[in-house]
């Protein structure tokens, strides 16, 4: 990225000022590496998001931020539905709520390595991953409607997990305002026989070593420590929430006009909060994320139910689930006073830090876990909320690490049977249907995570808790 | 942008390009029915060899759109709907544009995880480097898609 666009504003802070049709200033997170680093395309779409109706303080940009589709992937914007403010199809993206869930296991890695490639096969078998691998689970169109209106917590009631599972979840596990009316029947037959599955791309469910410890109170309190054994999923709402976004897209452009909206890329498709258009995309949206909600939850019961057979003394509790493509009504502080706005966040985290009213009982001290996902031989973390970031990115952070090079390059730098050979030199179990799918995710196709979670510490929108090393991946 | 030429041949009528986290498909054609054809072959080359889908099933398919790009976004969006719902991979096609109007026809198999190893599973189309245009040599249809 050209920095001469940027002013500097602190060591981790780069401001994009207002200029042309922005409304707002732009502020980039990262250190000059991370941001020499990034596409120049990030500030134009900074640049454009800033430009929409009601946006409100700033646009930001999370230091993993790359260039998207409208928003750039790691954005964050605020939109006042009183002052005209507008939702984003593009905003959100295209996998609703996909986002990433840790589980306990009270397994050590010594216990969990002996029966290691046991385990991921079970996995394999028991999770269904990748294009042509439908769910076990078909639901009829009343249980879809339940299923979408009550997210996690229909799957609990339905028993794909404990009750208890609810609170360690976004939203205690359903999304409020969802209305299943207001998704189409052809985004419902997509999820037909798709529920408890895992996808493609970057998704994935891994078994990981706790590796590193950074903050011993705060990993107490998660329930983390050395070497003990955690299962993480990254994966979202399917081919509901692909579906919903594909029609709204579509729906968001063609009505721009009718709304007034210049639309600087059609990919910044919106609509006003208060116009038909808004409040349909926000109840649709709102299933799409209780379909990823529900989604996972499946999962943890699969995945429970391979640990039970092969590990009976394992209990797989959730630590939490995050989702990192999202609009969601919060409060916040605005000039002085607390102001109900529609948070996008495109592959960026939800990060309150300690005492924010959302936050289960058991977390209000602390702060919320932040899961930051890697995969096969990267690293993932798990970092905690700050108050600090309220000011600065809406209780905003990072999500990731972000391609470093394109699907056609990796799956040319790389053979799918060497990446599996070499990452079982280095005690990585790899299993997948695809090995062009796994060469295009090759560990060197992806950033430096590490960076990344570091100058979201540096900068104050969250704090590094652990890091975590996969020992199993199930790619899709 | 870089760009990457399907099947390693620089002749073909279709082809990948770079996108930071995803890949655009690029269609050319004599005509803007062959290009959309060869869009839809970038398409299902994302996703698994081409030569090694079987056309022993056809699908009718039928979009309209307020104008020529968002058609090419139905169309894309419309066979990844079929894909996704019919568990099915297409390698032939053949599209008849009019007046904003596509009647195609998709030929196509099950998927088959062994044979045909699908590498990724495609989201949706999305308005990133959408172009339908007409040049010297015919035309291009281009398009990102998300994966």
């Amino acid at each position: 990225m050209d920095l001469s666009r940027l002013e500097p504003c602190g060591p981790f802070a780069w401001q994009l000022p207002v200029q042309g049709a922005m409304r707002v200033p732009g502020i980039i997170y990262g250190d000059a590496g991370l941001l020499a680093s990034m596409d120049d395309k990030v500030a134009s779409q900074l640049a454009n998001v800033a430009a929409l109706p009601g946006i409100v303080q700033a646009v930001y940009a999370m230091p993993d931020a790359h260039w998207g589709y409208g928003f750039p992937i790691g954005g964050v914007a605020a939109f006042d539905a009183e002052q005209g403010g507008v939702v984003s199809a593009g905003g959100v993206g295209f996998d609703v709520s996909c986002g990433v869930r840790l589980l306990h296991t009270g397994l050590l890695r010594k216990e969990v390595a002996r029966r290691a490639a046991c385990l991921a096969d079970a996995l394999l078998a028991a999770v269904p991953a990748g294009l042509g691998r439908g769910g076990a689970l078909r639901l009829d169109e009343a249980e879809m409607d339940a299923m979408l209106a009550g997210g996690a917590v229909w799957a609990i009631a339905r028993g794909y997990g404990w009750p208890e599972d609810a609170w360690r979840i976004e939203e205690q596990g359903c999304m409020a305002g969802a209305d299943p009316a207001q998704v189409s029947a052809q985004a419902k037959r997509r999820q037909y026989d798709e529920m408890g599955t895992l996808g493609s791309g970057n998704h994935y469910l891994e078994v990981q070593e706790v590796a590193e410890i950074y903050d011993a109170a705060c990993a107490q309190a998660f329930g983390l420590r050395e070497g003990a054994v955690v299962v993480s999923m990254h994966c979202g709402s399917r081919g509901l929430g692909h579906q919903i976004g594909t029609e709204f897209l579509r729906r968001m452009v063609i009505d721009a006009d009718q709304y007034g909206i210049v639309l600087p890329d059609r990919e910044l498709a919106c609509a006003p909060i208060l116009s038909e258009t808004g409040q349909a995309y926000l109840a649709a949206m709102r299933a799409a994320i209780n379909c990823a909600l529900a989604n996972r939850q499946i999962i943890t019961h699969l995945t429970r139910e391979v640990f039970a057979r092969l590990f009976p003394e394992a209990r797989l509790d959730i630590l939490y689930d995050v989702s990192h493509n999202t609009c969601k009504e919060e409060l916040h502080e605005v000039a002085g006073r607390p102001k109900p706005l529609f948070v996008h966040r495109k592959g960026a985290t939800r990060a309150f830090g300690p005492g924010h009213a959302e936050l289960p009982d058991a977390l209000a001290e602390i702060g919320q876990p932040v899961l930051v996902g890697g995969s096969m031989g990267a690293a993932s973390y798990v970092l905690v909320g700050c108050s600090s970031a309220e000011a600065m990115s809406f209780s905003s952070s990072c999500h990731g690490a972000g391609r470093a090079m394109s699907r056609t390059a990796a799956s040319k730098k790389w053979q799918g049977r060497a990446v599996v050979a070499e990452l079982a030199q280095g005690g990585i179990l790899i299993r997948s249907p695809s090995m062009r799918g796994v060469a295009e995710e090759a560990p060197g196709a992806y950033k430096d995570v590490h960076a990344v979670v570091e100058a979201a510490e540096h900068i104050g929108l969250s704090r590094r808790v652990a890091r975590l090393m996969p020992m199993i991946c199930i790619k899709g | 942008m870089s760009w990457d030429c399907g099947g390693g041949d620089c002749r073909a009528s279709w082809q990948h390009f770079q996108h930071d986290a995803d890949v655009g498909l690029m269609g050319h054609g004599a005509t803007l029915d062959e290009a959309f054809e060869q869009t839809a072959l970038a398409l299902t080359a994302l996703i698994t060899d081409p030569a090694g889908v079987r056309p022993l099933v056809e699908r009718p398919i039928h979009c309209e759109a307020p104008d020529m790009e968002l058609l090419l976004v139905d169309w894309l969006n419309a066979l990844i709907y079929e894909m996704a719902t019919k568990n099915m991979l297409f390698s032939r096609f053949r599209c008849h544009i009019t007046d904003h109007c596509l009647a195609a026809s998709a030929w196509g198999e099950e998927v088959d995880v062994m044979r045909h190893a699908p590498a990724v599973e495609v989201k949706g189309a999305t308005y990133t480097c959408l172009a339908v245009r007409q040049e010297a040599g015919g035309w291009v249809a281009s398009c990102v898609v998300d994966v």
